[in-house]
């Protein structure tokens, strides 16, 4: 086994058993927490593949490139992996989280607004998992991803980064 | 607004030109529609109050009546992007399809990249190449706020781009959205024109034409490239295309433009340039009351 060189894009290993570096999660491991924990069908997934650059730090991409590639970037990160709870990205879920059945956590207007404005608040309501949640809420008819929260003891802690939070 | 006399004898009604760029530019956005369609989005907007008027010559593209587009739900969720109108019209005149290598030369920040891959149902390979690493940070945040997962952004000079980092060595398209001396948008910057000098423009149109040039070479026979600028200046438009006609193997062939427009010049400051070039367009900014822009589409052709 060799250790993550965290300046490349490496593409993931379709499964645990033909992993060669160190700790990185696999293709299929990734798609099953996205099902497990998400209930996202693994057929969402089918045209993109998933890679690791930076340690822990998964890609998401639907382009064409050959592995290992040294560039900027390719596609969007899209989870944090290499720690006891993996950890979607705010990004990630606004574009695939509609794909989701479970372990998500609908908020009124107010509610959504707060957690857009990157606040925490008290939502004891919640009977559901505890842990990383995709937080949604109802635009236009339907229901709107708007990124990743972190549920613990009656608080819905919202994840959305610095740069994406917005005073609406 | 001085610098802007030499174009006198090249713009129809220079007065109503010289007046719409004192006038500030409303506020536009594309909307986005990897992460949704436009009517969901125009609903979401109606919801929110906001007053909007979709532009006639392509529906993804509205004005908005607000003073602040950023803190709207649909710039929350990427499903708008701001983005001035005539910034628009580049890649859809380059239609890329799903599925297709693109390459977009000078891509930071990103408005047109992601757009590129928003007509490709976010389906094949957009490079985003500039040689701007700060720029780069700003295009990667609007890539990943607007979901645009067939997107891939590299860091170097367009003038000697190498595929070899790719597993295909030619593209179908390629957009060069060059760098310039940004005349069309004084209207957005009022200082644009503070720092004007010829000797400015004679720098950019060098280094223009060494990317024009590479992304003929790096685009298939039969494929398809678009050079666009946000400025008046012949010598880094006409001038530029001319030069890349006269050292590669392409032609300047027509498209469909749904604004007001003025041809191509065919002459400027004693330089005469081939009628093809009449085929490029002008859009200056008192035809459709935006920014200034000039466009010409490319076809490679065999060597
Ligand atoms: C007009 S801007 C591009 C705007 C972009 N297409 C968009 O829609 O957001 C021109 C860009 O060219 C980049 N640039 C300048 N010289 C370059 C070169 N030699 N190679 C690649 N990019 C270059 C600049 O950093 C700048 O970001």
């Amino acid at each position: 086994m060799s250790d993550n060189d965290g300046q490349q894009f490496d593409r993931l290993p379709a499964t645990a058993a033909e992993r060669t570096v160190e700790g990185r999660a696999s293709r299929e491991e990734v798609i099953d927490y996205f099902e497990d924990r998400f209930g996202i069908p693994p057929e969402t997934f089918a045209d993109y593949t998933f890679w690791e650059k930076g340690a822990g730090k998964i890609w998401i991409y639907a382009g064409e490139a050959s592995t290992p590639l040294g560039i900027e970037a390719i596609g969007m990160t899209c989870l944090r992996t290499r720690q006891e709870h993996w950890k979607p990205t705010t990004d990630f879920v606004q574009r695939f989280g509609q794909f989701a059945t479970d372990c998500v956590i609908e908020l009124e207007r107010e509610q959504a607004r707060a957690f857009a404005a990157g606040e925490d608040q008290n939502l004891e309501w919640w009977d559901g998992d505890w842990g990383y949640l995709i937080a949604a809420h109802e635009l236009a008819g339907d229901l709107e991803p708007l990124g990743i929260g972190l549920y613990v003891h009656g608080e819905l802690r919202s994840m959305v980064p610095k740069g994406r939070q917005r005073d609406i | 607004m001085e610098p802007l006399e030499r174009y006198r004898p090249i713009i129809d009604d220079f007065e109503a030109f010289l007046a719409a760029c004192e006038r500030p530019l409303g506020n536009t956005v594309r909307v986005n529609t990897i992460k949704g369609s436009v009517e969901r989005t125009l609903e979401a907007l109606a919801d929110d109050g906001i007053a909007y008027e979709q532009a006639d010559w392509n529906p993804r593209v509205v004005r908005l009546e607000t003073d602040s587009p950023g803190s709207t739900w649909t710039s929350f969720h990427g499903l708008t992007h701001g983005q001035e109108e005539v910034s628009a019209v580049p890649p859809v005149v380059l239609d890329p399809q799903p599925g297709e290598r693109v390459w977009d030369s000078c891509a930071a920040p990103g408005g047109k990249a992601t757009q590129l891959a928003a007509l490709m149902d976010d389906r094949g390979t957009v490079v985003a190449n500039d040689n701007n690493l700060g720029r780069i940070s700003a295009l990667r945040f609007n890539a990943e706020r607007l979901g645009a997962t067939s997107l891939a952004v590299t860091n170097a000079d367009a003038r000697t781009y190498s595929l070899k980092r790719f597993p295909f060595d030619e593209f179908d398209r390629a957009l060069v959205d060059a760098p310039c001396s940004c005349e069309g948008t004084i209207r957005k910057n009022p200082d644009a024109l503070d720092n004007w000098n010829e000797g400015h423009i004679s720098s950019v149109s060098g280094i223009q034409k060494g990317i024009l040039r590479r992304a003929v070479q790096a685009t298939r026979e039969g494929g398809t490239v678009v050079y666009s600028t946000c400025t008046f200046a012949p010598e880094e438009n006409e001038a530029v295309v001319q030069h890349t006609l006269d050292n590669e193997s392409c032609r300047v062939v027509d498209f469909d433009l749904g604004l007001e427009h003025s041809p191509g010049l065919s002459e400027w400051d004693g330089e005469t340039f081939d009628d093809a070039l009449e085929r490029a367009a002008r859009i200056y900014p008192h035809q459709n009351d935006t920014g200034g822009f000039f466009l010409a589409k490319l076809e490679v052709t065999a060597e």
